[in-house]
């Protein structure tokens, strides 16, 4: 074919065209290719790689969530308090409408984008699975968030044990927070990635999401009314069952009645088979989504 | 046939493609029927109107999709069990759009590359010289968005060659290219298994480009194969003489084709017509030329062409088609294409 012209040898004959040169290196296989795919899900849920209008939204998301961190801790120390306003594992549930934002907002990059432009087929055709895809994707998205609540947890630990606050409470306290974490990250990304796999269009993932998070709260908040919850200044104890019925919550009275955190007024799973219900649902939402997904992608 | 890729691998492959019986059935139709086929290092060809089985074909060989029956090899790896090695040492360019508009080339090449396997360095190495090679320049570095059909499909064809495979899958590479561009883009195919020393099976259902282009053509209708052999078989000499002559000088309504015609058939030559102007003559002997020079002169007529007719790759659609249900249908699409393609 014929070169532009930028590319014909000049006249001085600088530039020599070396002709192919085949690759002899090493080739690392799927387990690499699964990596690659994984660390470029989590840079671009950040954003990272990506225009500088996409990494907006994400990174607003993290500083919201880290400079209410900041000020509390900043204030605890001015006034030389010995314990944190707000324990580590209600952090998250009490800035949970700003988690609920990233995963409804960052999801769909990772999953819609890559159907909306037919690239899903490309990554079938290199040495990964279908399932590795999958799990890269998902993994991605757990790690994405688990980053976004411990960034403030880290703050807040940090912060707590230099500025003298009981070393052991507060370790304890901040693992606990990683554990709540860990549970949020799971059960809000299955939902998530569910959800945005389901469809090509970036707005419909982030409309749906959002939608279904904020509906699914709405309805617990309602029962919860009619269960009286509402009413009273400790609601009685079967009204801690609409936990349930949200995600959010789900995760929250898991933890709170796990770890024996909060007074009885807060949300908690009721007694063993509360926690035990509580922890099916979560079990059965994540790997139920996630045995979804893989389903989803079997026929592309 | 076709020769040997030059060496830069290891270990020399001598048959890239084999399948036996291969069978692919989905639960109201079949669209691959016993599909025996073996194919060598070259430029090779499959051809069939759409729906035929190419895409199908493909997604078996890459190991995605399991056979319901037969058996094959990519490069001597099973397709059954060894998928996911045979994706590794095959490049696949796939027909629909799959290029992201907000990344660059170079971006994106680099990140398939490593999805292949490339360690990051290499990955980044092997990008700036595949885009250089397809011929993407300064433009790389933009978003993909703004490019064009041609540039799409040369970042397209990069990405199938960024990790130096030893076989690419072409599907329909040309689709959508103005007449130069499809042109550059059949002479890139050709380097590639000429200068790369890479094997190409490209599917097309335009049959003009595949003549130029391919050393082997696989034909397959209906999921059956109908042929697969050699480009130059497909286009070999007939035992047909085409013969077109001048009108008459001073007559303008004087018929001369009905004339030389009927002179010809009653020189007992076998005489059939394409087109007004253009007779088809048997050669029974060596003497068939000289009788229609002689006759031809002996009217005060002009002898325009007298050629020994060629196979060309569309009447294997059009003439007694094995598959009859498929064979007309596939006809007026392959004409045509042919037509414009040359």
């Amino acid at each position: 074919m014929s070169l532009p012209p930028e590319t014909r040898p000049a006249e001085s004959g600088v530039i020599h065209d070396i002709g192919y040169r085949g690759y002899t290196g090493p080739r690392l296989g799927r387990g690499y290719a699964t990596r690659s795919l994984f660390t470029q899900g989590l840079r671009a849920a950040y954003g990272l790689g990506r225009s500088g209008r996409s990494k907006v939204l994400p990174m607003l998301v993290l500083a919201v969530l880290t400079l209410p961190a900041v000020v509390i801790v900043a204030l605890a120390i001015v006034q030389g308090r010995t314990e944190l306003p707000l324990d580590y594992p209600a952090y998250p549930s009490a800035l949970g409408l700003v988690v609920e934002l990233f995963v409804a907002a960052q999801a769909p990059v990772l999953m819609s984008r890559d159907l909306r432009y037919s690239t899903v087929p490309l990554y079938f055709s290199r040495p990964i699975t279908r399932g590795d895809y999958v799990r890269a994707k998902f993994g991605a998205m757990v790690v994405a968030m688990l980053l976004l609540m411990t960034a403030p947890m880290v703050v807040l630990y940090l912060g707590a044990v230099l500025g003298g606050m009981p070393f052991g409470h507060n370790t304890a306290h901040f693992l606990y927070g990683l554990a709540a974490a860990v549970l949020f990250a799971l059960v809000y990304s299955a939902v998530g990635l569910l959800i945005a796999a389901s469809t090509p269009r970036r707005g419909f993932g982030v409309a749906a999401i959002m939608g279904f998070l904020v509906v699914s709260q709405g309805i617990a908040v309602v029962v919860l009314g009619i269960a009286g919850g509402l009413d009273n200044p400790v609601p009685p104890e079967s009204a801690n069952w609409v936990g349930l019925l949200s995600p959010g919550w789900l995760v929250e009275g898991l933890v709170t009645q796990l770890f024996g955190l909060g007074s009885a007024a807060d949300l908690h799973a009721p007694g063993t088979l509360g926690v035990t219900v509580f922890a099916l649902e979560a079990a059965v939402v994540v790997a139920g989504s996630y045995g979804l997904l893989r389903r989803r992608y079997r026929s592309i | 046939m076709s020769s040997a890729a030059p060496g830069h691998y290891l270990v020399s492959v001598s048959t890239v493609i084999k399948t036996d019986g291969l069978t692919k059935r989905f639960p109201r139709v079949t669209a691959l029927d016993q599909l025996t086929v073996e194919v060598q290092p070259g430029v090779v060809g499959l051809v069939g109107a759409n729906g035929a089985g190419k895409s199908t074909l493909i997604k078996i060989l890459l190991g995605l999709a399991p056979a319901t029956s037969g058996t094959g090899q990519v490069l001597g790896l099973d397709i059954a069990t060894e998928g996911s090695a045979i994706r590794e040492r095959v490049g696949y360019m796939p027909e629909h759009d799959c290029l992201p508009p907000d990344v660059s080339a170079t971006e994106f090449v680099v990140h398939m590359a490593r999805m292949a396997g490339l360690p990051a360095a290499a990955a980044r190495e092997r990008t700036a010289d595949t885009l250089r090679h397809v011929g993407l320049y300064e433009e790389r570095y933009r978003p993909m968005g703004g490019y064009s059909t041609g540039m799409k499909q040369r970042v397209k064809l990069a990405q199938a060659l960024v990790h130096d495979p030893q076989l690419v899958l072409l599907d329909e590479p040309t689709n959508g290219l103005d007449p130069v561009g499809r042109d550059d883009m059949l002479a890139l195919i050709r380097r590639v298994h000429s200068d790369f020393g890479i094997s190409v099976l490209v599917t097309t259902h335009l049959l003009g480009e595949l003549e130029r282009t391919c050393d082997h053509l696989v034909v397959i209708d209906g999921g059956r194969l109908l042929r697969s052999s050699s480009t130059a078989s497909f286009t070999e000499a007939t035992q047909v003489l085409a013969v077109e002559v001048t009108d008459h000088p001073d007559d303008a309504s004087y018929d001369a084709g009905a004339a030389v015609r009927e002179r010809l058939a009653a020189a007992g030559l076998t005489v059939g017509a394409d087109g007004p102007r253009v007779l088809l003559v048997g050669i029974e002997n060596d003497d068939t030329y000289d009788t229609i020079r002689d006759t031809v002169a002996g009217l005060g007529l002009g002898l325009v062409r007298l050629e020994q007719r060629r196979h060309r790759v569309a009447e294997i659609f059009t003439d007694e088609s094995p598959a009859p249900a498929a064979g007309p249908a596939d006809a007026p699409e392959g004409g045509t294409a042919d037509v414009a393609a040359s």
